[in-house]
């Protein structure tokens, strides 16, 4: 009987190791290891040609600085078209979810099947299509123009706001779902309590959905400022070389230019800020749910 | 809505002052609610006065909670008026009523600390900080919670939350307070317990207490006055006493307590006394001005029925025999069945000298004059014991409002 018990009780507290073990070991295949290879690369020199690249690990740390004084410029417009992109999206995102949760009736699994479509579409073609909707020629365009809504050069494509757009577009359900999740969960208990206590709508509202839905609006905002910052289709296809973010620059030192060296730096340099941008987040979204 | 957008207090003294001519904190007047094609209260007109204990009592889906939820300001009547202190509310919305709910299952706001819940409604009328939270705190410690005051709801047991919902309520002086089931998550221990407590705070506070229940033991133990309903309708209402002595319909009978109840004739009514036929013999029962005529329902208390074995009377007694023998602690449960084969129960104190009685025996099964009552209609297919019996209750009270 003893020793059943006591084997129970060890089963029980091994378990959850057990449970996390597969994703962990592919988190160390699949990313650890890679990581490993890539801050070697960060601090190595290339002494082969673009066409057979040779890393030599010689702790070449002018990686680094070099990777800030050639593309701050990159770095600022990343963050600021990913916090743009962010905010937008949140101002859309948090009504859409709040509707959705709160008053779809029996709409709601419709609605959120339409948040999601667009995922069944490739990321890469919707923003082609974005593409062509923002075009010279297309209706946007054109529709602006009989509106005399002000464009910069009198053009969307190709321009910073082309560019936030689509990344407001292309992250949107990122920022809906985890705010729909977290909305979902309030008891309709706990808002008739609050207007039983004397608060209108809107202090009911305020005292009790929005900070009981934090956790989402935390969630969604990660999901789409993250990708976001690190995000370079959106620049490529949609902005213009002014426009370009530190995503495209990555990309064409390992694509075209082969530079491996300096795109390793510059992808540990932005995952340092966006890391460091994250922790200071928290902590003050944290501090703030507790008043 | 505009001339009504006062503050809940003005509004209160304002209509205290000018409603002097009604006693009633709460009036309803003929009030329906339908949802859709469903009428989930029916024409229910009531009033209840300044600090008393109202119970409203009835089988699940009867229309407590949504009679509760219109007197709150959660749902505006389908027709008929809604008064609190003389003011008709029925088209104000609830966080501009004078009146605080106590949700089922409490509704604490998770994210805030006892205190803090406690404070929420006196920081929605602009009360200042530091006056909200000694507020607070003064209704905290009557609630007999003053060590968990920076607790989080999710840190407190049912017991301990039930206090702070209670607390969270009393704090804004309401004009009465609304309680729904209040006590239905917690186990019958602490709830007897929480009984006596929710009396004692409604003594020491003095404020009208609608109380909405199944659990007829509760209600009884604690209203000062009960509204029994059954879909939707309100059938009784009227003291305790009053409700379990004379109940005025076979509902009624049948929901509070338990109750023979066998069909029977009037054959005649004279002296205040009316005769009936049933189970084979002639008995009589008081009557009053509703007293039915026909086809009607004798009701007795299963503890108002006598049962002897060693002398056989002549009438009023019933000739039966013994078919069951149940010890149930304080008191023997004997099923009788009389000579047309309708069932007597009978409950006789386990001191009562019976203990050579065997299914088989021959007894006589007697009652005073003034225990029985005839009521309308005929008595429900089911025996009302089985039909209302403890497992349903318990079936309700699990189910979702
Ligand atoms: N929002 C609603 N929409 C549709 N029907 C409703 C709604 N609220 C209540 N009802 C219906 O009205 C009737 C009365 O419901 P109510 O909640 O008042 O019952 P109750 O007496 O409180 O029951 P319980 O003891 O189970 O809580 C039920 O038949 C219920 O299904
Ligand atoms: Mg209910």
């Amino acid at each position: 009987m003893r020793g059943t018990a006591t084997g129970g009780a060890k089963r029980s507290r091994s378990a959850p190791y057990l449970l996390g073990l597969p994703a962990l070991a592919y988190l160390g295949i699949f990313f650890v290891i890679p990581l490993v290879t890539l801050l070697k690369m960060s601090l190595s020199t290339n002494v082969g040609s673009v066409y057979e690249p040779t890393m030599v690990l010689d702790w070449h740390w002018a990686n680094y600085s070099d990777a800030f004084s050639s593309y701050g410029a990159q770095f600022s417009r990343s963050f600021l078209y990913a916090g743009i992109a962010t905010v937008l999206a949140l101002l859309l995102g948090y009504p859409l979810a709040y509707v959705i949760a709160f008053r779809a009736g029996r709409y709601k699994n419709l609605l959120l099947g339409l948040v999601i479509l667009p995922f069944f579409v490739t990321f890469l073609v919707r923003t082609l299509a974005w593409k062509t909707i923002l075009s010279d020629t297309g209706w946007v365009v054109s529709l602006f123009d009989l509106l005399h809504v002000p464009m910069p050069d009198g053009r969307l494509l190709s321009t910073s706001w082309a560019v936030v757009f689509g990344l407001t577009y292309n992250f949107l359900p990122f920022m809906v779902l985890p705010i729909y999740v977290s909305l979902e969960k309030i008891e309709l208990s706990l808002v008739d309590a609050a207007k039983d206590l004397y608060s209108a709508p809107w202090r009911a509202f305020r005292a009790v959905v929005l900070p009981l839905s934090l956790p989402g609006v935390f969630a969604g905002t990660l999901l789409t400022f993250i990708p976001a910052a690190g995000d370079f289709i959106n620049a490529q296809y949609l902005g213009s070389a002014q426009n370009a973010m530190i995503g495209t620059v990555i990309q064409k030192q390992f694509i075209v230019v082969k530079d491996y060296p300096a795109a390793a730096a510059l992808s540990f340099v932005l995952m340092a800020m966006i890391l460091v941008g994250v922790l200071v987040y928290a902590r003050v979204l944290g501090t703030e749910e507790l008043t | 809505m505009g001339d009504e957008g006062v503050e809940p207090e003005e509004s209160a003294t304002a209509v205290a002052a000018a409603g002097a001519g009604s006693r009633d904190t709460i009036e309803l007047d003929r009030v329906t609610k339908t949802f859709g094609d469903q009428i989930a209260v029916n024409d229910v007109g009531f009033g209840i006065a300044e600090g008393e204990f109202f119970s409203l009592l009835g089988p699940s889906g009867c229309g407590k909670t949504t009679t509760l939820r219109m007197i709150a300001g959660f749902e505006v009547p389908t027709s008929g008026s809604i008064r609190l202190a003389g003011a008709d509310v029925s088209h104000v919305p609830p966080y501009k009523r004078n009146v605080n709910t106590v949700f089922q299952h409490y509704a604490l706001f998770p994210h805030m600390t006892v205190r803090n819940n406690v404070a929420f409604g006196p920081r929605s009328k602009k009360v200042p900080k530091a006056d909200a939270r000694s507020r607070a705190d003064e209704v905290i410690r009557v609630v007999r919670m003053e060590d968990f005051a920076d607790r989080k709801p999710g840190q407190l047991s049912g017991g301990q939350q039930q206090r702070v919902a209670l607390a969270r309520a009393l704090v804004n002086y309401p004009t009465a307070l609304l309680l729904d089931e209040p006590l239905g998550a917690l186990d019958l221990k602490l709830r007897q317990a929480m009984q006596l407590e929710l009396k004692r705070i409604q003594r020491e506070v003095g404020i009208t207490f609608v109380y909405v229940t199944h659990d007829q033991e509760e209600a009884l133990t604690m209203s000062d006055r009960i509204a029994v309903m059954s879909e939707g309708r309100v059938e009784q209402i009227g003291s305790p006493t009053e409700i379990y002595d004379a109940p005025a319909t076979v509902f009624v009978a049948g929901f509070i307590g338990q109750a023979n109840l066998w069909p029977c004739t009037v054959v005649g009514a004279r002296n205040g006394t009316t005769s009936v036929e049933a189970l084979g013999a002639t008995l009589t029962a008081p009557s009053d001005e509703a007293s039915p005529e026909g086809e009607a329902t004798l009701m007795v208390r299963p503890e108002r029925v006598r049962v002897s074995a060693t002398d056989p009377r002549p009438a009023p007694g019933v000739n039966a025999t013994v078919t069951d023998l149940v010890f149930q602690g304080p008191v023997i449960r004997l099923a009788l069945a009389a000579a047309d084969g309708s069932e007597i129960v009978a409950h006789v104190g386990s001191d009562h000298d019976l203990p050579f009685l065997r299914p088989g025996d021959e007894v006589t099964a007697s009652w005073d004059t003034g225990a029985g009552r005839v009521l309308p209609g005929r008595p429900p297919a089911m025996d009302a014991d089985d039909y209302f019996d403890e497992e349903l209750a318990e079936d309700w009270e699990s189910a979702p409002r």
